[in-house]
């Protein structure tokens, strides 16, 4: 469903990513994992079109989009969730989900859906997004990513700086949404929870891919090597 | 005594036209960081849209001005969004250069078209006359200004492509992310910052006269009152509009129209000493 070819990108002459190749195919969870600087959040970013790939392809369901720009990769499936529970400060909760909504043109049982997902947001719909706790801002902003009812569902680290029950809750939520068939990108540092989420998984380091492999795998030595600070 | 209630009208409608301007400039220097110096040429070009109407539309040309100022005045400034601003995202120095340019060939371009002499727009005769200190001209444009304040607010509040617009202020990567096309809320943003450049050069029309720096002369304070209110902010452009708009009249009723402007300026320099940020400012949890 989705998949990358060789993709190179950086910032200015800074180049991060060199030649990273991976796949995920329909309704398969694939966790990317790694130490911090390798690249994670930066492939993520070129994936979604955030950041210009300077080599390479992005494939989605069969189309080139290396190309398209970020509410066009959107338009065709692809839901992103970035790093550090990101929200519209200055609107609600509510607003949050219905200027997403309404950018997508989807039916407002979208809405309903992503809230049935995150119940914990629905007394909440008034408040102001800015004024949530960190883990409230993030059921937020995978909520939000739902409500544009994505086939490839792309997470940054979903529960970096999140009190341990609100984990719990968004690695449910996860888990329910790929057990519904939504193919999931993860980047996620904590290692039990990749083993527990994870079909297959890829370990970046410097910008490459060094390891990929079944969860199974991720079970050796190598893995572990690669993942210590 | 009488002196000084007489300047508040004037204060209060320089503060009307002040906020007209300031409400385009802090959506398109506030959301796109866009220091658009044409902005006052925009004025002039509302301005001169209601001349233009006078041979039509006769006495009443004002009114029908208003509506059509706003789509001509919209338009060049989509214009000039679609074909240069866009290529300098992200360089506010270089838009700041690049639309002062623009600014001098449109000002020449009305010089060419209708000369370099100052012209009149008649004002209707039922804005003729004064309710005690406040002439009706001077009310008209206050009014115009609180009628664009809230349709601007419903538009921003209440309707999903202000709610886009909003969007795309406070974060405009996650926007994109988030399925929303930025380009196109924009060029949405500019049409409608610079149609209010337009209905301000149409209020501008009423008390006093056209000419092809009109522009010019409103555009610095304009400026000042989107940094002295805070960058996108509906009530802070409100409340700095009037108080440069109120201290302008007074400190030239006072003094001398070179000295007001020197006191203006302390007092903006001062103000920001202790508020660089402006009187409001965009705060949250994410934000900081």
């Amino acid at each position: 469903m989705l998949s990358v070819d060789g993709l190179e990108a950086g910032y200015g002459r800074a180049r991060v990513l060199f030649g990273v190749s991976l796949a995920v195919t329909e309704g398969q969870l694939v966790c990317v994992m790694g130490r911090n600087g390798v690249g994670k959040t930066t492939l993520l970013n070129t994936i979604m079109g955030v950041l210009p790939a300077t080599g390479g392809t992005v494939t989605f369901e069969g189309r080139d989009v290396t190309r398209l720009k970020p509410h066009e990769r959107v338009k065709l499936g692809m839901g992103y969730v970035p790093q550090g529970h990101e929200t519209f400060p200055q609107l609600s909760v509510l607003g949050n989900l219905l200027v997403t909504l309404e950018a997508s043109g989807n039916p407002q049982s979208a809405l309903d859906d992503a809230l049935e997902v995150f119940p914990r947001l629905k007394p909440l719909l008034k408040r102001r997004a800015g004024f949530l706790s960190g883990g409230q801002q993030q059921q937020l902003a995978i909520a939000r990513a739902l409500v544009t009812k994505p086939k490839l569902l792309i997470l940054d680290e979903p529960t970096e700086g999140i009190q341990p029950s609100i984990i719990l809750e968004i690695e449910e939520a996860i888990e329910r949404l790929h057990a519904s068939g939504i193919a999931v990108l993860l980047v996620e540092q904590y290692l039990d929870l990749a083993l527990r989420l994870a079909d297959r998984y890829v370990i970046l380091d410097a910008g490459q891919v060094v390891h990929a492999g079944t969860a199974a795998d991720l079970q050796g030595e190598e893995a572990r090597r690669l993942l210590a600070v | 005594m009488e002196g000084f209630l007489n300047q508040l009208p004037i204060g209060l409608s320089i503060g009307a036209v002040l906020l007209l301007i300031a409400l385009g400039l802090t959506f398109t220097f506030g959301q796109m960081g866009v220091i658009n110096m044409a902005h006052g040429e925009f004025i002039m070009a509302g301005a001169y849209t209601a001349f233009l109407l006078q041979d039509w539309a006769g006495r009443s040309a004002v009114l029908v001005a208003l509506p059509v100022a706003f789509v001509v005045a919209g338009l060049m400034g989509l214009l000039l969004e679609r074909s240069v601003v866009r290529f300098f995202y992200g360089r506010p120095l270089d838009t700041l250069l690049l639309t002062w340019g623009v600014s001098l060939v449109l000002q020449q371009l009305a010089r060419d078209l209708f000369g370099a002499p100052n012209v009149q727009v008649l004002s209707p005769e039922w804005l003729q006359g004064a309710v005690g200190p406040l002439p009706y001209n001077r009310l008209f444009i206050m009014v115009l200004a609180v009628g664009s304040v809230v349709a601007i607010w419903a538009y921003m509040n209440r309707s999903a492509q202000g709610r886009r617009m909003q969007a795309v202020m406070q974060n405009r990567q996650l926007a994109a992310t988030s399925g929303i096309n930025t380009g196109r809320v924009d060029q949405r943003t500019f049409f409608i910052g610079s149609g209010l450049a337009g209905i301000a050069g149409v209020g501008l029309t009423l008390i006093g006269p056209v000419g092809p720096t009109l522009g010019t002369y409103y555009i610095v304070d304009a400026f000042l009152v989107v940094v002295a209110g805070g960058l996108g902010q509906l009530r802070g452009a409100v409340i700095a509009a009037v108080a440069l708009g109120l201290l302008n009249s007074y400190a030239e009723f006072w003094t001398n129209a070179s000295l007001a402007k020197v006191i203006v300026f302390a007092v903006i320099i001062a103000f920001l000493q202790f508020r660089p940020q402006g009187l409001f400012v965009l705060r949250s949890r994410a934000l900081t």
